[in-house]
């Protein structure tokens, strides 16, 4: 059994923008459900990590991806819970195109009762062109409620 | 380098001033410096930093490093990194220093650990190959 779309939905939402680094950094809510999970962040100048390009930091695609693949995991919950990340793995292929923001989707493609495993990969433009893929491993922590 | 050429290189790139990071250089040698901030926060209820915050900063630390080795050549730019995270980063201030494990011609294999209170306590770590730039 899973949440709701309209409840996940709010969740999400929630995610993407409720927490302060996500909304610092201008984070929107694409879609959520089945495990998987998206995310947008559009460019801005204070993000960017090239000042010679224009393109926005490695750093943001990094805090994307790690949030993105929480929001996969919270996809499939049943029960509230946080996530704690264990190891994240990036591969930068390619820098983004100048002033562009970027587009992440995460798959957690395998829950267990206190672990999560999750690929996820960010884009510009072209999803079949990434600029980044990711492979990350969770902790769950269930929260007690009364 | 001198400390004030390191922070005109930290300087130039936005997404430092938007994380509030700096970088010292002392005795020892260069010490990435994220002061804490609300915005930098990724889980309320602990509260901890966002693991994505602890992640940038120990890839920012590791372009310092090599900026600091290879002040000639262009800014190396990143394959690929490996991040650890080993306890919950509080809200308080962090620390980082950086080990050039191989600076080769092309490729540089770098590794960071992050601390807070204690140096023996690493938040996290960070393994990572970055592609140097010709000069």
């Amino acid at each position: 059994m899973t949440l709701d779309p309209q409840f996940l939905r709010q969740i999400g939402e929630t995610m993407a923008t409720g927490v302060p680094q996500a909304a610092a950094l201008g984070f929107r809510f694409l879609s959520a459900g089945d495990g998987r999970g998206s995310i947008e962040v559009p460019w801005r100048d204070d993000l960017v990590g090239d000042p010679d390009t224009e393109v926005i930091a490695g750093g943001v695609v990094t805090s994307l991806l790690d949030h993105t693949c929480g929001l996969a995991i919270t996809s499939l919950a049943t029960a509230p819970f946080s996530t704690a990340t264990l190891d994240l793995r990036i591969d930068y292929m390619r820098p983004a195109a100048p002033r562009a923001g970027v587009i992440a989707e995460a798959h957690c493609y395998k829950l267990t009762r206190t672990i999560a495993f999750v690929r996820a990969e960010a884009w510009d433009a072209d999803r079949a062109d990434p600029i980044a893929t990711a492979q990350a491993a969770f902790v769950l922590n269930r929260i007690e409620t009364p | 380098m001198t400390q004030g050429e390191l922070d005109a290189f930290l300087g130039r790139i936005p997404y430092v001033g938007f994380l509030g990071m700096g970088a010292r250089l002392d005795a020892e040698g260069l010490t990435g410096v994220l002061p804490f901030a609300p915005h930098l926060i990724g889980n309320v209820m602990l509260p901890a930093l966002h693991g994505g915050v602890l992640g940038a900063f120990l890839e920012l630390t590791a372009l310092a490093r090599l900026a600091l080795d290879q002040p000639q050549a262009r800014r190396a730019k990143t394959i690929d990194v490996t991040i650890e995270y080993l306890r919950p980063g509080k809200p308080v201030e962090t620390y980082a220093r950086a080990d050039l494990r191989k600076v080769g011609r092309r490729i540089a294999s770098v590794h960071v650990e992050a601390w807070q209170e204690s140096r023996d306590q690493p938040v996290a770590a960070l393994r990572g190959h970055f592609l140097m730039g010709e000069g």
